[in-house]
């Protein structure tokens, strides 16, 4: 414990491992509170959900806070939902039968971009007669514009770029050609041009239910330029849910493959000294051959061939850097250490094999170890990630690598969808060099030599 | 200890015969010749036996499933089916009776493989159609003349592999080396600590590098292409082929560079000031030798052994970041046609191409080993070679 401590202070001297041990702490805590707030299951249905899952959500967003970088105010989404209870409506008995419900979407439009697209989610329940509604637009300067009319089924949903008739009328309304019925709506007639008109909106649905059992519930949905803080991908997914879901699995691969593959390979390195003899040739011919093994394509034949299971490639890493070419370093120290006359002492007062490996050998060549083990997790890490951009990756979990294949395929950088690359990329970096920062502090703090020069 | 052999030795004893020095030289000379023909020879059938090894686990693991059968089974099938067809002597023959013919001879054929037979003997026909990358034919790949054998479409795709890493390797070593012997030169100043704090970057492999230069020069900038060999379509002047091809590989090489050149000048930074800190280096000094003379005789020379053993375990590992390396710039070489492969499940491309990243680790290997022993002298001079 005195020794942590010792070795605590001294990487304070490290204003970089103070960064990388600040960073390593909060991607520790993130990887253990996100599978508490989202469990597994609830992550794999959220990712591999689809429509259902997303349908309010805008597709391609930006994050949020692209809006502190930017000139202009980007359109958030706006969603008013009679279901939870956001608008409320009034209703009318007409007869015994028929009834009509008022529903009065107001909000507000602060924004400088027009939204990216607008639907009225309709859910009725009814027995035979379909309700029917009725839609009108009221600006914020006053003018009334009907936006168009339809009959709601037990899940309809309305886009209002698909209303001809009404673009038809906006084309008249704002004198342009063509003109998109979106951005026709949100359009300050005033100006040249298309241009948004800041203020209030609201959007009146007149409902006829014609059967007293039959219920509606109505969802208005403007869909944003920016949505949360990551954004979304092209199936409306929110990506905070893969960036979050990434860190444990990072996590988990890195440090796991990076300790495994330490420990076996300083065993079978001090194993093969202390036994020296052919059973040291056989692990020195193994090695080398090993080094031959090309481990990429073999993790991709694996992937494509048998599985693609994150812990499977996680097995197969291990067993292929069990003869790594780390043990050349690691039997070469152990050698010398061998010879010391410590050893010698152990042996003469009768110490065995494995206490001496175990007690002496590998204690001398912890200082060596710690640090190696820290540099290596980068290295695995993205590893996952270059397996997943090679849509190799696990088909269950949304990981960071996942992202960045999703976004090529989508030619996200060729479409100017640069967060979509750059929120995991950061990440992997951030994880990346954190751990690579502390390694090189911890290999000075070890191993005091490499401080003089 | 009998460097000065090689070197001719130093003209200590002014009466000695210059005649027999010479000979002396001569049959040195010849000798470390021989030694290192001896060296290579015995280096490179250790590779062979190391290669075939490495081919057989990777079939072990390509068969695990039964891929490989499943592989020569097609070849057999397409075979017979090709000759069914093109045979006029079958024209009359109702298509169930062919198809009845082609399992009868398919069933024949696979027999005459002996495909019927145990695995165990089986594996090593494979190894041996693995080795020369006689892997039959592609199932849904095409090589650019049209040929669906696995073998022509690896190989018309190596030389643009070799190309691009063989330049962006060489740039690197060179560029280690010299910013390595500069900052060994201004140990302590802002430029050597700006490497050391830079060092960690070199965790992320060149493909991430790789997106974000993209992102900067292509998508940003739009100075330089996307990625690509050429431009389309290719320039018929051979000059302008060249040079539409230098301005696609600036991108990758900077990605290559970015990645590598931290950790590895650090690296050898540290082995330039361990070799300069000798006693003979402090001799040379106090016999007012100039600096780049100190640094080339007495510094330069008995690093570099470390240093090309430090390069060779880096290649090693730069190497399996090469398919998505060449993914991510478009790159058409056997990296890219990987990725392509494992798009289609092109299972005989997928393991022939694994065999061939097997063949340049070892050529890589084999290179340095070689470059090894021209620059050790223990090499030559009788020693039993690199210490492991």
């Amino acid at each position: 414990m005195k020794g942590f401590m010792d070795v605590l202070r001294q990487m304070a001297h490290y204003p970089t491992a103070v960064i990388g041990m600040v960073v390593i702490a909060l991607l520790l805590i993130v990887s253990i509170v996100t599978p508490i707030v989202i469990p597994y299951n609830e992550a794999v249905r959220l990712w591999r959900g689809g429509e259902n899952v997303w349908r309010f959500y805008p597709r391609n967003a930006a994050p949020a806070w692209f809006n502190w970088f930017r000139s202009t105010d980007q359109a958030a989404s706006i969603i008013l939902n009679s279901a939870e209870g956001d608008v409320e409506s009034t209703i009318e008995q007409i007869s015994a039968d028929t009834r009509e419900e008022r529903f009065s979407f107001e909000f507000d439009f602060p924004y400088d971009t027009f939204p990216s697209e607008m639907i009225m989610f309709a859910a009725a329940k009814y027995a035979s007669k379909q309700p029917f509604i009725e839609m009108t637009w009221i600006t914020p300067d006053g003018r009334e514009i009907r936006a168009g009319e339809f009959s709601a089924g037990p899940n309809t949903p309305v886009r209002f770029d698909q209303d001809t008739r009404l673009q038809r009328r906006l084309e008249r309304e704002t004198g342009i050609k063509n003109v998109p019925v979106v951005k026709g709506l949100f359009d300050d007639p005033n100006i040249e041009g298309l241009q948004v008109l800041q203020g209030t909106y609201r959007l009146d649905a007149t409902a006829l239910l014609f059967e007293p059992e039959s219920a509606l519930d109505l969802a208005f949905v403007s869909y944003g330029q920016v949505h949360g803080w990551a954004g979304t991908d092209h199936q409306r997914r929110d990506l905070s849910v893969a960036l979050l879901w990434g860190t444990p699995i990072a996590m988990a691969f890195g440090l796991l493959a990076a300790l495994l593959t330490t420990v076996t390979t300083m065993g079978i390195a001090a194993f093969g000294v202390w036994v020296g003899g052919w059973v040291d040739a056989v692990i020195q011919r193994i090695t080398e051959v090993n080094s031959i093994i090309p481990l990429l394509p073999i993790l991709i034949m694996v992937g494509t061939l048998y599985s693609r299971s994150i812990w499977i490639t996680l097995g197969l890493v291990i067993v292929l850097s069990i003869f790594g070419l780390q043990i050349k370093n690691y039997r070469a120290i152990f050698m010398q250490v061998k010879e010391s006359a410590y050893i010698d002492a152990a042996r003469a007062y009768g110490a065995g094999d494995m206490r001496i490996i175990f007690r002496y050998l590998i204690p001398r060549i912890l200082p060596l170890v710690i640090p190696a083990i820290v540099i290596l997790v980068p290295s695995f890490v993205f590893l996952e990630a270059s397996l997943a951009v090679l849509g190799l990756g696990d088909p269950f979990i949304p990981t960071w690598g996942k992202l960045i294949n999703d976004a090529n395929t989508q030619g996200a950088l060729f479409n100017g969808y640069y967060y979509w690359i750059l929120l995991p990329s950061i990440l992997l970096m951030v994880a990346g060099l954190a751990f690579a920062m502390v390694g090189f502090a911890l290999d000075r703090v070890f191993n005091p030599r490499l401080r003089e020069v | 200890m009998a460097t000065d052999v090689i070197t001719g030795g130093l003209d200590f004893n002014a009466e000695v015969d210059v005649e027999s020095i010479e000979a002396s030289a001569r049959k040195a000379r010849i000798q470390s010749i021989r030694q290192l023909v001896r060296y290579t020879v015995l280096k490179l059938v250790a590779l062979v036996v190391t290669v075939a090894i490495g081919v057989y686990i990777t079939i072990l693991v390509a068969n695990m499933g039964g891929a490989v059968d499943k592989m020569r089974l097609a070849t057999i099938r397409e075979g017979v089916a090709l000759a069914a067809t093109a045979n006029p002597e079958f024209k009359n023959m109702s298509s169930a009776q062919r198809v009845d013919y082609i399992n009868k001879k398919v069933e024949l054929e696979s027999k005459r493989f002996g495909l019927d037979r145990p695995f165990a003997i089986r594996s090593f026909e494979f190894l041996r159609d693995g080795m020369t990358l006689n892997l039959g034919y592609s199932q849904q790949l095409m090589s650019d003349s049209g040929s669906r054998l696995v073998r022509n479409i690896l190989l018309e795709r190596l030389p643009s592999t070799l190309i691009l890493f063989g330049t962006a390797n060489f740039i690197l070593f060179f560029l280690a080396l010299f910013a390595g012997l500069s900052l060994s030169r201004r140990y302590g100043s802002f430029a050597d600590k700006a490497v050391l704090t830079l060092a960690p970057t070199s965790a992320a492999p060149a493909w991430f590098y790789g997106l974000f230069l993209i992102l900067i020069f292509a998508a940003w900038l739009k100075v330089l292409p996307f990625g690509g060999m050429v431009d389309a379509p290719p320039p018929d002047n051979p000059l302008d082929y060249a040079l539409s091809m230098a301005k696609h590989m600036i991108l990758p090489i900077m990605a290559w560079l970015v990645s590598a050149i931290f950790l590895t000048a650090y690296n050898w930074r540290t082995f330039f000031l361990i070799y300069s800190s000798e006693d003979y280096v402090e001799m040379a000094k106090a016999k007012g030798l100039s600096d780049s003379m100190i640094e080339r005789r007495y510094v330069l020379r008995p690093t570099l052994p470390n240093i090309i053993t430090s390069f060779a375990l880096m290649l090693i590992g730069l190497w399996t970041g090469a398919i998505i390396f060449e993914t991510v710039f478009n790159w058409p070489g056997i990296g890219e046609l990987y990725f392509r492969a494992i798009g289609v499940f092109d299972t005989p491309v997928i393991v022939a191409n694994t065999v061939l990243y097997a063949y340049l680790l070892a050529l890589t290997v084999f290179l340095l080993d070689f470059i090894y022993a021209l620059v050790d002298p223990r090499v030559r001079v009788g020693g039993g070679g690199r210490k492991q």
